[in-house]
């Protein structure tokens, strides 16, 4: 094999040096850029989860910090792929409520996330959409707070009121309203809530036990 | 560096090269994103600025990028700027970067960035590039901006609504109420909606170009027609 020519080899150099010295250069304004609103990131994230929480659990209302006081669970019933956190509410050590995090899956375009507020005797505080969501505008959008009061309808409700078997939408013979021209996004989002509940209903104890002695670091509600 | 290029690149910009409506370039994100002004305003502010820091860095480093490795260096200014435009939206308008999601990191592969970095800054000295970036990116923002509005419109009924998710809470009074008790026309905030939309602000933009070049061949024309006669009577009536 004949040697490549010396002119060949200059520039390959020359120029293998000049990637790098950009891959540096470029990779150096990233990191002080990360570095500079690393801090600003974390109070935002924190930021919108409180403000997301207290929606449901009023900061008044209970006497621990939530933010901090965790549970760790991942259970078919969530329809969760991995570990997310559950918010956890007490006034003076004994459980008075919890917020979940919950996938709704059968959304009409795709996952639903949910929060779900409930109280420790399994009535509902709450239930709130965690944007983005993926269902059509005008249509499936009903969920979001901004466009109607559906989300609201769930509040008060538990695993007996309505009757289990009244847990549907209108359409299927349950108590929930659909949307006009839009059954996928409400169907999937009761049926999401009462996993939930059947979940809370029978894990509650073992959550708040669980979480007592363990303080986690904060996550955010993004993946 | 005369006026009168300065003067080209700013009409190139915003009219004669528009990304979106001459291009048509960046389309995915165009047609994604302008549900609403906030949103449209949102991602158009963020390709702005990449845009302009891209060529800018690309005219400051032309000299020393051989054509060999001009494209992954270009790449590599385009993808850092990006994601420090993604630092900071989520750092100051959070709510906004959750809502734009995927579409922030794309502005890496919207073309007319690469476009304007390979085709105007790599040839360009740094204030003129400037000046291109800048013009691009405000002619592709308006676009992005009208589409928002008329679908925001059209779709909801109304415009301004959830400024404060872009400029701070001072700004949630801009919301403007159009229709009172409107149901909104679905179309509109749907995806079919963003492509009739957009074609229709081509189709205006092609309209105007037309009617100027009729005028100015009827300017042109003018002088030379008409009565050459003069009135040498005093009697006007």
């Amino acid at each position: 094999m004949a040697e490549p020519s010396p002119s060949i080899v200059h520039s390959i150099n020359r120029n293998a040096l000049a990637l790098a010295v950009f891959a540096v250069i470029t990779v150096g304004i990233v990191a002080l850029t990360h570095v500079s609103t690393r801090d600003q990131i974390k109070l935002a994230q924190q930021a919108a989860l409180e403000n997301s929480l207290y929606q449901l659990i009023p900061k008044a209302s209970h006497t621990n910090n939530m933010l901090k006081d965790i549970a760790w669970i991942k259970h078919p019933l969530l329809a969760t792929d991995k570990e997310k956190a559950a918010y956890l509410a007490r006034v003076n050590a004994s459980p008075y409520a919890a917020v979940l995090q919950v996938t709704a899956p059968e959304g009409y375009g795709g996952k639903i996330q949910l929060l779900v507020g409930i109280y420790y005797d399994g009535t509902l505080a709450g239930v709130r959409l965690v944007p983005p969501h993926n269902e059509t505008p005008g249509l499936g959008d009903g969920i979001e707070l901004k466009k109607s009061d559906w989300m609201l309808g769930f509040n008060g409700k538990s695993l007996n009121n309505p009757h289990p078997d009244r847990w549907q939408v209108r359409k299927d013979g349950g108590e929930f309203d659909q949307f006009t021209g839009a059954t996928i996004t409400p169907r999937a989002v009761v049926k999401a809530v009462y996993n939930a509940l059947k979940y809370f209903e029978q894990n509650k104890d073992y959550l708040f036990d669980r979480a007592q002695h363990t303080q986690t670091q904060t996550d955010s509600l993004e993946d | 560096m005369h006026t009168t290029e300065y003067k080209n690149i700013t009409m190139n910009g915003l009219w004669h090269k528009n990304v979106a409506t001459v291009q048509i370039l960046g389309l995915c994100p165009l047609l994604a994103v302008t549900g609403s002004v906030v949103n449209a305003l949102g991602l158009g502010l963020a390709t702005l600025a990449v845009l302009v820091g891209s060529n800018l860095s690309v005219s400051l480093a032309r000299s020393f990028v051989t054509s060999a490795i001009r494209l992954p260096a270009f790449v590599m200014i385009i993808a850092s700027l990006t994601t420090c435009v993604e630092f900071i939206m989520q750092a100051y308008t959070f709510e906004l970067y959750q809502i734009l999601g995927i579409f922030i990191p794309l502005i890496v592969t919207n073309c007319c960035i690469l476009g304007r970095a390979e085709a105007f800054a790599s040839k360009n000295p740094v204030m003129p590039s400037v000046l291109d970036g800048l013009m691009m990116g405000a002619g592709f923002m308006i676009v992005l901006f009208l589409l928002g509005a008329m679908r925001e419109i059209l779709g909801h009924g109304t415009l301004f609504s959830n400024m404060d998710l872009l400029f701070g809470s001072g700004a949630a009074h801009m919301k403007i109420k159009i229709f009172e008790e409107f149901p909104g026309v679905l179309l509109a905030a749907l995806p079919p909606g963003a492509f009739l939309g957009l074609g229709l602000i081509i189709a205006l933009k092609n309209f105007i170009n037309r009617q100027m070049e009729l005028h100015e061949i009827a300017k042109k024309g003018a002088p030379v027609r008409g009565s050459k006669r003069v009135r040498t009577t005093g009697a006007i009536t």
